[in-house]
């Protein structure tokens, strides 16, 4: 059944897609109306935590601090890297020049911490709208800290980023600053995103056995401590939701190796594949490095893989890691794709993963959060992947759900990471099978 | 602009929310950009509702700004109503959308719309959540309050009350009120309406109906209460019933505006909190030192019942609301101690270090606090997270919320007997005073080693994991570089004290010592200083 043919008013709302050179007959249902995800800043909650040399200060409102200790239960952090600048009446009233308090609230700050080597200045919704310009701050106060203290600026407002494309606005911001690799230097390898520690390393040790030595991660650890970039790099997406960031990269001469996500055995496989065939290394050597983890995640799927076989998902918009993750489900745990909802679609980078969605599949962009959840509850899917705010609520409608914020706090990426990806999912199916209350 | 890291109150527009939240059939449009809709999760996820709140976002984006952001706001209205079919709405902005003056009042009333239209004005530059959630009660009242219902002649029928305060998000709102409609069982008042949580609009409409008001939580219904006395000439009881003492002023409160006997209600049964308290087993509880930190209504209740009914000294008493400061103050007097109010949790932190106290009891904020300076904690006030909303009935008010707060305050600290024991035999490897109450299911032996004494500055929001150490360790460090001030026999003595008196016990011998001019402190002083001190 057609999403035309389930709800009224569908119908004028699927359009072909104008953008698409690869795929132009996969219809995309672009939706506008209340969205129900977070904004950018939400992306300081991981961020600050992979750079740890960095603080993310936010200037905002009362409602960006508040979002961001409610964001994910995160006063469990005794020691966040990141604060708001509050604005309050005096400062839009014009009683003070805000330029002037946002000094006087980093210089406190700088000196209360010295532990800060990067600062980020965070645009919010009210700093946007009022115009505070937060570039012309970052490099004012830049010349007065620098080399200690290097200041940074972007936006997380909800205006204008959602949810993870805080992230890709703060990588973007670093890109400028990184160090130039020379025009003569060899081929050198970057990963884009940030990942968990651990799973970083896995990767490392695998891109050294295939032979593969000049590799820089953005964001590194320390931000201080910023890979090269020019036009030797090549550059390979570890998250899809970083466009942004390629642009400027590409911006700075570097280019972008074309593969899959690195979710699930396929995925990673795929990845480091595409990794090596660009640094020319031989594909027998390739298959052999990766083997024994492949083959680990193999198996661990297969345990899974009877209780997702032939079930029904849904995916609400929320971290673009929706796509990939699709396919993940789709491909090695047999489910079936009932609506992939995601809050922008950036065809380019994902055209591998849509060739592998089958032709029903609903494809989504954006949101109109009623509508969409009129289709869940006409589609009754076993499981759909939504936000904090709507899971309760469809599980009291008796819909069973997984938090789509877990994909993103959990170490999901990489071989050794599959089954705990499948597990995920299996989890809420598993328990709703095992309540009896 | 204010550094903040965590914060009591969200913006005013939550506040709203809380209220549009608690009652029925009324829809909230919310002019709003993505991201807004985090508050959404407060209600789903931290107060575990199975509902949506009744919330439409706007939801604009920067390419909307100066085109049809108004527009927007008027599709948003318009659509919410028709698929929801409230009786009534409010409408409003949330930071953003206030600084882009579309004027969601003007542009609700421009539409015609087929329900009645409450407009708010919430100023998110300056004002906070409960005052917030103020506000939009006192304009639904006002606007949906039928003036031509009023109340009957008292002859031949009950005395009706209103109950005012109880919202979403409420700290025990849905227990307390459990209580409190028991109380006016037994008193046989009748209760005309119950408001904001659970009301429809209709329902506010008959609210005049009452013979008077109860207000159980200023902070959301004194305003309302206050116009309601102006219009329809009704009373209000504003004794809030938390702790013994309160509630038996509370039951002859009501029983006077009611005309009722107080006996019943004043004879529950279950009330066993005062025989718990003067039980012998409690005498260890004497003076314990405790800082009470909270919103005004629930921190003065706090310093009453840990003064009068549990035998308590309180050792530092504030709010983060300075709307209730002179509240707190006054209370604050009467314990002697100087009130904190401030909305700045560092400030806090500040001065719960500095009063080290052997119990906090606080928001949630507080109990990150506590748990870094290893202080035993009890929440009693809002901001608070999931686990403070128990699946279990667990009042604050009445006879029985007097016994939940017993059980709540007195279960984090070490019991008496155990407190002896551990005085008595400090060196004992396995019985330890670092490994925490043993009566507590998890918890693990606290390293001995103390963190290092190194002098960089305290770092922004906390003393940090790597100082995790007790008020008595960051106070002995200090010590450490006046070391000194000590013989080292003295200060072997000192490390015999268990760690949560420890911090105190330095504490008196050195202001006893200063106050004497001795130095430096050798075992003579210590005990001179313990007997000077004898209470």
């Amino acid at each position: 059944m057609s999403v035309a043919e389930i709800l009224e008013g569908c119908a004028a709302e699927v359009t072909r897609d104008a953008r698409a050179a690869t795929e132009a007959q996969r219809p995309i249902l672009r939706e506008r109306g209340q969205r129900e995800v977070f904004c950018g800043l939400t992306g300081i909650i991981w961020l600050h935590r992979k750079m740890q040399d960095a603080f993310f200060l936010v200037v905002g409102s009362r409602t960006c601090a508040h979002l961001l200790q409610s964001a994910a239960g995160v006063m469990i952090f005794a020691e966040p890297r990141f604060a708001t600048a509050i604005m309050e009446e005096r400062d839009l009233a014009g009683m003070v020049d805000a330029q002037d308090e946002l000094d006087r609230v980093v210089n406190r700050l700088l000196e209360r911490r010295p532990d800060i080597k990067t600062l980020f200045l965070v645009g919010s919704c009210p700093s946007e709208v009022i115009k505070l310009d937060l570039a012309k701050a970052a490099q004012r106060l830049g010349a007065v800290h620098m080399p200690r203290v290097r200041i940074l600026n972007y936006s997380g407002s909800g205006i204008e980023t959602t949810f993870t494309q805080g992230e890709d606005a703060c990588l973007a911001a670093l890109v400028p600053v990184m160090p130039a690799l020379p025009a003569n230097a060899p081929k050198e390898l970057l990963i884009v995103g940030s990942l968990p520690d651990i799973v970083e390393d896995q990767f490392l040790r695998l891109f050294a056995q295939l032979g593969i030595d000049r590799i820089g991660v953005l964001p590194a650890r320390n931000a201080r401590d910023l890979p090269s970039v020019g036009a030797n790099t090549r550059y390979l997406l570890a998250q899809p939701f970083l466009g942004e960031t390629a642009m400027a990269l590409e911006g700075r001469g570097a280019r972008r190796i074309e593969a899959m996500f690195p979710f699930g055995a396929e995925g990673t496989s795929d990845w480091l594949r595409a990794a090596a065939r660009e640094f020319g290394i031989d594909a027998a050597h390739v298959e052999q490095v990766i083997a024994p983890a492949r083959a680990r995640a193999s198996r661990a799927l297969a345990n899974l893989r009877p209780q997702l076989e032939g079930k029904r998902i849904t995916f609400l918009p929320d971290s673009q890691l929706e796509v990939p993750l699709a396919r993940f489900l789709q491909d090695e745990l047999g489910m079936e794709l009932v609506e992939v909802g995601t809050p922008y679609l950036h065809r380019a980078h994902l055209a591998r993963e849509l060739d592998r969605f089958g032709p029903n599949v609903r494809l989504s962009e954006g949101q109109h959060v009623e509508r969409q959840l009129d289709r869940v509850r006409a589609d009754r899917p076993d499981i759909t992947v939504c936000g904090l705010g709507l899971a309760n609520p469809l599980e009291g409608e008796g819909l069973t759900t997984k938090w789509a914020i877990e994909l993103v706090f959990s170490p999901i990426h990489g071989f050794d990471q599959a089954a705990d990806l499948a597990e995920l999912f299996a989890r809420p199916l598993r328990r709703r099978d095992m309540l009896e209350v | 602009m204010q550094l903040a890291v965590w914060t009591y109150e969200g913006p005013p527009h939550v506040g709203a929310m809380r209220v549009a939240t608690a009652m029925e059939k009324l829809h909230y449009v919310l002019h709003a950009p993505q991201g807004d809709t985090y508050a959404d999760l407060l209600f789903t996820m931290i107060e575990r509702r199975g509902k949506r709140p009744p919330v439409t976002y706007t939801t604009f984006e920067a390419r909307d700004l100066g085109k049809d952001t108004a527009q927007i706001f008027q599709d948003a209205a318009r659509e919410a109503v028709a698929r929801f079919n409230p009786q009534a709405i409010i409408v409003g902005a949330s930071c953003t959308a206030e600084l882009i003056q579309d004027d969601p009042a003007g542009l609700s009333e421009a539409m015609n719309l087929p329900c009645p239209v409450i407009p708010l004005e919430l100023p998110s530059y300056q004002r906070k959540e409960n005052w917030g959630a103020a506000e939009t009660f006192y304009q639904i009242v006002r606007q949906l309050a039928d003036k031509s219902v009023v109340r009957e002649p008292r002859e031949g029928r009950k005395a009706r009350a209103n109950i005012l305060g109880p919202t979403a998000l409420g700290f025990r709102h849905r227990d307390d009120l459990v209580e409190i409609r028991k109380i006016l069982a037994l008193l046989d008042v009748e209760v005309n309406l119950v408001a904001p949580l659970g009301a429809t609009p209709e329902d506010i409409g008959r609210i005049g109906a009452a013979d008077f008001n109860i207000v159980l939580y200023p902070e959301i219904g004194d305003e309302a209460s206050r116009w309601l006395e102006r219009t329809f000439a009704q009373p209000a009881v504003r004794t809030v019933p938390i702790g013994v003492g309160a509630t038996r002023s509370f039951i002859a409160d009501v029983a006077e505006l009611a005309g009722a006997d107080p006996t019943p209600a004043l004879g529950d049964t279950s009330s066993r909190m005062p025989w718990w308290s003067r039980s012998v087993d409690s005498t260890y509880l004497t003076s314990k030192r405790v800082f009470i930190f909270g919103d005004a209504t629930h921190a003065v209740a706090a310093a009453r019942i840990a003064r009068e009914e549990l035998g308590f000294e309180v050792c530092g008493l504030g709010c983060y609301s300075r709307e209730f400061a002179r509240e707190v103050r006054a209370e604050a007097a009467r314990c002697g101690v100087e009130a904190l109010i401030t909305d700045d949790h560092l400030a806090v932190e500040d001065a719960i270090a500095a009063a080290a106290p052997e119990l906090v009891l606080g928001t949630q904020m507080e109990r990150h606090i506590a748990k870094r300076f290893g202080i035993p904690c009890a929440v009693i006030s809002a901001p608070v997270h999931v686990q403070d909303f128990p699946a279990r009935h667990s009042p604050q008010m009445g006879f029985e919320g007097a016994n939940v707060i017993f059980d709540t305050w007195v279960h984090p600290l070490v019991m008496g007997l155990e407190e002896h024991l551990l005085t008595m035999f400090r060196e004992d490897f396995e019985f330890s005073d670092e490994a925490g109450a043993s009566h507590h299911a998890a918890h693990s032996p606290r390293k001995a080693t103390p963190a290092p004494a190194e002098t960089a500055p305290r770092e922004l929001e906390t003393v940090g994991a790597a100082q995790a150490a007790t008020v008595a360790e960051a106070t002995e460090r200090n010590a450490e570089m006046a070391q000194a001030l000590w013989t080292e026999e003295a200060e072997r003595e000192l490390k015999k004290i268990p760690f949560f008196v420890r911090g105190k016990a330095r504490r008196n011998t050195e202001a006893y010592a200063t106050a004497e001019g001795i130095a430096p402190i050798s075992l003579e002083t210590l005990y001179d200083a313990k007997a000077h001190y004898a209470r």
